[in-house]
């Protein structure tokens, strides 16, 4: 017997139930499995075994907060691909691994901008605040708007407890009790572990803001330190030259 | 009652809603194409930022984008879609109140989310900026949509539901889909504004492009050929050209358009297997989409005329050749080797304003100019501005795509090219430099785009102030 069309189209429930089963198949496939198969997120290592990509500081996430707030991400990837004049320009291509604690990841899809998944270190805080403050007083053909404002703006931290207790929740390894707080010790070392102490953000805040003088105001904890402090650590987390380039390329 | 003579027609059908949700489409046209002719200005003279926050390129091109997709698009989509569902099935839209919920719900989100862009609060994921508060607000709305269509299909006094019903079926179910699994977020305070997305990096950028392709597959695309399914046979006089080819094409896009939103991460750190995947899907699609262009342009044969004296028509047919362009183009840069170039680019912006102002926008114009005199009982204020309306918005689509050609494959070509000694042959910055010409002319071109938006709306608002008159000649005539 031969199916007719008609019978789907005199039935709004079968149109439905159709319709829905024809575009969730797309999805099913392709997103599903990346959340199950080992090897979608890289396994890094340092030489002592440790994990290399940590989450962020509280400073750190902080400045990637004002980062989103001000859509860079309209305008610069953090996305390196793996061709010859993107290693030349930018680095290494970027790890899945690298990103694995961003919520929301900010790969972005558009570069007006330089790509600056590695950013982190190219240049001095000096610079980056004064390109930040005027991008045409350091690189004259900038197209970039300015931001004076972040210089201006107070940090405002007094959710940082409550921000890494939610990224907790979603998954990032802050730690709350002793036990989270040794799985880290074991998983990032020692030093590491504490800066992802929720208890303690305030205080390794303001003691990385201080260390770092990242707006080279010391008297002032502004928007600026933390957006540069964040920027200063993108790409850097992960020594490629410890590492033979065969044992990321199994992944892709 | 004044229109007693008239009551059949205005109480069999609720216009009341469709005449509400077009006015809106044409405010958010306005508001929303006006912003993107801004930050296009900012592009090419960065001095218009003017160091104020909320004006800056990153915080309005959300209003942008927003403004014109759900503003402008979504306004149209559900006047449109509500006018058509009720005459199609020759019954009053379900849902009197229901439906001014949906109404005042969707315009309330599209608001509140574009202040908290100038604001800076956003969930820093494309075309799904609005933070969590917001997309509640449009959850209730979407579920509210589904029920009120879902109900006048179910009360249809046509044993057949027509065509362009399944379209916007399909569009009100994946969008459902699509909004709440890339919006899963935990805020940080319920008296916050702040949430953090449940995925992190690869999983997320999945979720998202997933979404963010198929905001233009179901979004732009399933529903607005809704509107082309309706609008042109009406406006043509003649049945859609084969109902055979709307079957093949309404089942094919719907199934391959979920699977294409990886060929926006090829390259990246996603496992390839997916972006060979979505490549091959992306050509795939390239035949229901055209199937569906062919079976629109077809339905004018025998009345090709109309192109020369029905601008309404050559709205509706100029925006099917556009769809058929970029739905060319498309799947051209989701092959690997030309997304390597592409990528990143500008082409890219100019490939999504193709399908955005030829396809979207183009039916949208011919498709009101046809549903508003007609819901205001009628006649254009004046047909030659229509003509005016279309010249403009043609030289500008082309302009602008054009201009965005040479700055996204010459910034392309510019990155990856050597010089004899295998070094870097040039520096960003010499990009950017690059890219101000085209820049200034795609400014140019959304001025354009905008002056005949503005056309319209004048055209739209003489028609309506017409209409008064004409009720009122009505009405003493009839008491005469």
């Amino acid at each position: 017997m031969l199916f007719k069309h008609e019978s789907i189209e005199t039935n709004a429930a079968l149109l439905i139930v159709l319709t829905l089963a024809a575009i969730s198949i797309g999805g099913l496939v392709e997103i599903v499995p990346l959340h199950f198969i080992e090897g979608t997120v890289e396994d890094v290592k340092t030489g002592d075994g440790k994990d290399a990509v940590r989450p962020y500081t509280p400073l750190e996430q902080l400045g990637r907060d004002v980062y989103t707030r001000e859509g860079c991400y309209l305008c610069h990837s953090q996305m390196i691909r793996p061709f010859r004049d993107e290693a030349l320009r930018y680095g290494h291509y970027s790890l899945a691994a690298e990103s694995q604690y961003d919520h929301p990841f900010q790969w972005g899809s558009k570069r007006t901008g330089p790509d600056l998944a590695r950013v982190g270190g190219k240049y001095s805080s000096a610079w980056h605040v004064k390109h930040l403050t005027a991008p045409r007083s350091v690189v004259p053909e900038s197209i970039m708007p300015n931001y004076p404002w972040l210089s201006e703006n107070k940090l405002d931290y007094s959710d940082i407890e409550a921000k890494m207790a939610t990224l907790k929740a979603v998954g990032v390894p802050y730690s709350l009790t002793d036990i989270e707080y040794k799985a880290n010790v074991e998983k990032f070392g020692e030093a590491v572990a504490k800066k992802l102490d929720i208890h303690k953000a305030e205080k390794n805040l303001m003691s990385q803001a201080k260390l770092g003088n990242y707006d080279g105001n010391p008297d002032k904890l502004s928007e600026m330190d933390a957006l540069v402090a964040y920027l200063q650590v993108l790409g850097t987390m992960v020594d490629f030259s410890a590492h033979d380039e065969a044992e990321f390329v199994k992944f892709r | 009652m004044a229109h007693s003579t008239t009551a059949g027609s205005v109480e069999q059908y609720n216009y009341d809603i469709v005449k509400k949700f077009a006015i809106m489409a044409i405010f958010w046209g306005v508001a929303g194409m006006t912003a993107g002719t801004y930050i296009a200005s900012e592009l090419a003279w960065p001095f218009l930022n003017f160091d104020i926050a909320q004006i800056t390129f990153g915080r309005l091109r959300p209003l942008h984008t927003s403004g014109v997709i759900f503003g402008f698009g979504g306004n149209a989509l559900f006047a449109t879609s509500y006018y058509i569902v009720q005459r199609t099935c020759q019954t009053r839209l379900w849902g009197t109140g229901l439906a001014n919920f949906t109404f005042w719900g969707w315009n309330l989100a599209v608001t509140l989310g574009g202040i908290g862009y100038l604001m800076g609060i956003t969930q820093g994921r494309e075309y799904a900026e609005p933070e969590w508060y917001v997309d509640l607000i449009i959850l209730f709305v979407w579920v509210a949509y589904f029920l009120i269509y879902t109900m006048t299909l179910l009360k249809r006094n046509q044993p057949h539901i027509y065509v362009a019903n399944w379209f916007f079926m399909s569009f009100i179910l994946a969008v459902a889909l699509l909004h709440i699994f890339n919006n899963l977020a935990v805020p940080v305070s319920f008296f916050g504004v702040k949430s953090y997305s449940l995925f992190s990096g690869a999983q997320d950028a999945m979720t998202q492009w997933w979404y963010g392709h198929n905001a233009v597959g179901f979004f732009l695309t399933a529903a607005f050929l809704g509107m082309m399914y309706y609008f042109v046979p009406k406006q043509a006089g003649r049945p859609v050209y084969s109902y055979r080819l709307s079957i093949i094409h309404f089942w094919a896009l719907s199934f391959m358009y979920m699977w294409v939103g990886t060929h926006h991460l090829h390259w990246t750190a996603i496992p390839d297997w997916t972006s060979s995947l979505a490549a091959a899907f992306s050509i795939m699609l390239l035949m229901p989409s055209w199937g569906g262009m062919i079976n629109g342009i077809m339905t004018l044969s025998g009345a090709w005329d109309k192109l020369r004296s029905d601008p309404i028509m050559m709205f509706l047919i100029t925006s099917l050749s556009f769809y058929g362009m970029s739905t060319f183009e498309g799947p051209m840069m989701s092959l690997k080797s030309v997304n390597a170039l592409s990528h990143y680019t500008d082409w890219t912006v100019g490939h999504v304003h193709s399908g955005a102002l030829g396809w979207v926008a183009m039916v949208t114009f011919g498709s009101l100019y046809h549903m508003m005199p007609k819901i205001w009982n009628t006649t254009i204020y004046s047909i030659r501005l229509i003509y005016v309306h279309f010249f403009l918005a043609t030289i500008g689509i082309l302009l602008y795509i054009t201009a965005l050609w040479v700055s996204g494959i010459g910034q392309g070509l510019m990155l990856r090219a050597f010089d004899e000694y295998g070094n870097l042959a040039y520096s960003f910055i010499e990009t950017v430099v690059f890219m101000h010409g085209p820049l200034v002319a795609r400014a140019v071109a959304g001025m354009f785009f905008v002056t005949g938006m503005l056309v319209m709306t004048f055209n739209i608002w003489m028609t309506i102030a017409k209409r008064e008159t004409v009720s009122d000649v009505a009405t003493s005539a009839a008491k005469a």
